[in-house]
């Protein structure tokens, strides 16, 4: 088991052949090696994790660091990390004792009843766009007209960032996330967005307000002596980034796999409470960041009978945890009345996604509200023939022609 | 079987919330858990076992 054990095309991260389902050798490394090594984009290679019990044990130890900054992180993008002079870790990136705090500072923000605060303005936006896609033409293209304004205006109106802007930060983040993105490319990206908020928090410094997420940081940090500028710009970098790509894709993804699945579609119909299970289930089968979890051993660590040395590289592969037959009775259905609520769709541990309770409200007015409002929606184009990312780090589709 | 919170490990994910809140709050301030029953009966105690089964941080556990 503690061999390598060579697979297609030798070099992590592997795509999905089939846009619904994991790349095949997901299976076979779950069941003949869970604990396997492989052979990573830049050559060096890390230990793959496909069982859902020990993704979720390598995701609560904190002898597996999240600092993706350390030279021997795994990298799955080639040309390097991105970095600019003087910049500070994400959140993502931070270890004990500096994670706990820094989490601690933004996590007031993201609590269950603020979530649920937004609600109605959540409810507003998804009909305003939903209006404006029904009094445009069919076939109407799904991503442009509702998934990504949503969760766009709703982080920008959250963080306080200009919607004027959102075109700007969504050709940057595309650019960021694309594993075909050369790495000048990612890099000029990453720079002209790191700029952007660096000069809009240096506005924002000197009328600092209660009225959104950057104003109350900048508030809360200067009452209490932590207000750090650089600090809060890697904040916001990563808030925006996560707030635009994930959800939006989800909300794509979720609305071909019920349009394909009308047996279950006609469950969520016929009972708006099943909402919540349904999207539940649609973060399980898909989870779009399947790899964004990696870490990178600081001891030595035993785990089902391997030992994975300190400075060694780890992939906590949580779609292969989320089709784990040992978590979830046939995994690859899709059940929207399964209890999925253990998946690791948001990771798990102390970097369990920050802002998963706004993507769950998010996703579940959508699915609700789109499913209510326009109950003759239908692809427009055969799943064949959509052009799904099977090149960037967030899986997704990028278009999709709906009619109704 | 009484609940015990470890507000040291917390990440504040909210899941024990989402599970049930009549069992759990988050602490205004730092998203923090805050036990609001410490002995669940009958089917709050099956939505305990739920939290804790749920918590991304083993915050929560049962015991007794």
């Amino acid at each position: 088991m503690t061999e390598a054990v060579r697979i297609r095309p030798e070099q992590f991260p592997l795509t999905r052949e089939c846009p619904f389902s994991p790349p095949e050798e997901y299976r076979g490394l779950r069941d003949e090696a869970p604990i396997a090594k492989v052979r990573l984009v830049d050559d060096k290679w890390a230990w793959a994790i496909t069982r859902h019990e020990d993704v979720r044990a390598v995701l609560s130890d904190p002898r597996f660091s999240a600092d993706r900054t350390h030279p021997d992180f795994p990298m799955l993008t080639r040309g390097g990390r991105l970095r600019q002079e003087g910049d500070e870790k994400p959140l993502i990136s931070m270890d004990a004792p500096e994670h706990g705090p820094a989490r601690r500072a933004v996590l007031g923000e993201f609590t269950v009843r603020r979530m649920e605060a937004l609600r109605p303005r959540i409810q507003e936006i998804v009909d305003e766009r939903i209006d404006a896609m029904l009094a445009g033409p069919r076939p109407a293209d799904l991503v442009r007209e509702l998934s990504l304004p949503v969760p766009s205006l709703v982080i920008c109106e959250l963080l306080g960032v200009p919607y004027t802007d959102h075109e700007f930060f969504q050709a940057h983040t595309t650019t960021m996330i694309s594993r075909m993105s050369s790495a000048e490319d990612r890099q000029k990206a990453f720079e002209a967005v790191q700029s952007y908020l660096r000069d809009l928090i240096v506005v924002k410094e000197g009328d600092a307000g209660e009225e959104d997420l950057l104003g109350r940081q900048i508030l809360k940090g200067r009452e209490d002596g932590t207000y750090r500028r650089e600090a809060l710009v890697a904040m916001a970098f990563l808030l925006l980034l996560a707030g635009h790509e994930t959800t939006a894709n989800m909300i794509s993804l979720g609305t071909i796999a019920l349009l394909e699945n009308p047996d279950q579609l006609a469950l969520v119909k016929a009972d708006p409470s099943k909402t919540l299970s349904a999207v539940e289930e649609l973060l399980r089968y898909f989870t779009i960041v399947d790899a964004a979890t990696a870490r990178r051993a600081t001891e030595d660590v035993e785990l089902g009978g391997v030992t994975i040395r300190a400075g060694e590289g780890v992939l906590a592969l949580g779609f292969a945890a989320n089709r784990d037959p040992e978590a979830f009775e046939n995994p690859d259905d899709l059940d929207v009345e399964r209890g999925a609520r253990h998946h690791v769709a948001f990771g798990f541990g102390a970097h369990q996604c920050l802002g998963q309770n706004l993507a769950r409200m998010e996703l579940q007015i959508v699915v609700d509200t789109l499913f209510r409002r326009v109950p003759e929606l239908a692809l427009a184009q055969p799943v064949e023939e959509l052009l799904f990312k099977d090149e960037a780090a967030i899986y997704g589709v990028h278009s999709l022609p709906v009619t109704w | 079987m009484k609940i015990t919170a470890d507000v040291g490990r917390c990440v504040g994910a909210g899941q024990c919330v989402l599970t049930e809140p009549a069992l759990f709050d988050q602490s205004e301030d730092d998203g923090t858990v805050i036990v609001l029953v410490d002995e669940p009966e009958g089917v709050l105690l099956d939505h305990a076992r739920e939290a804790v089964r749920v918590c991304p941080s083993q915050a929560i556990s049962l015991s007794g």
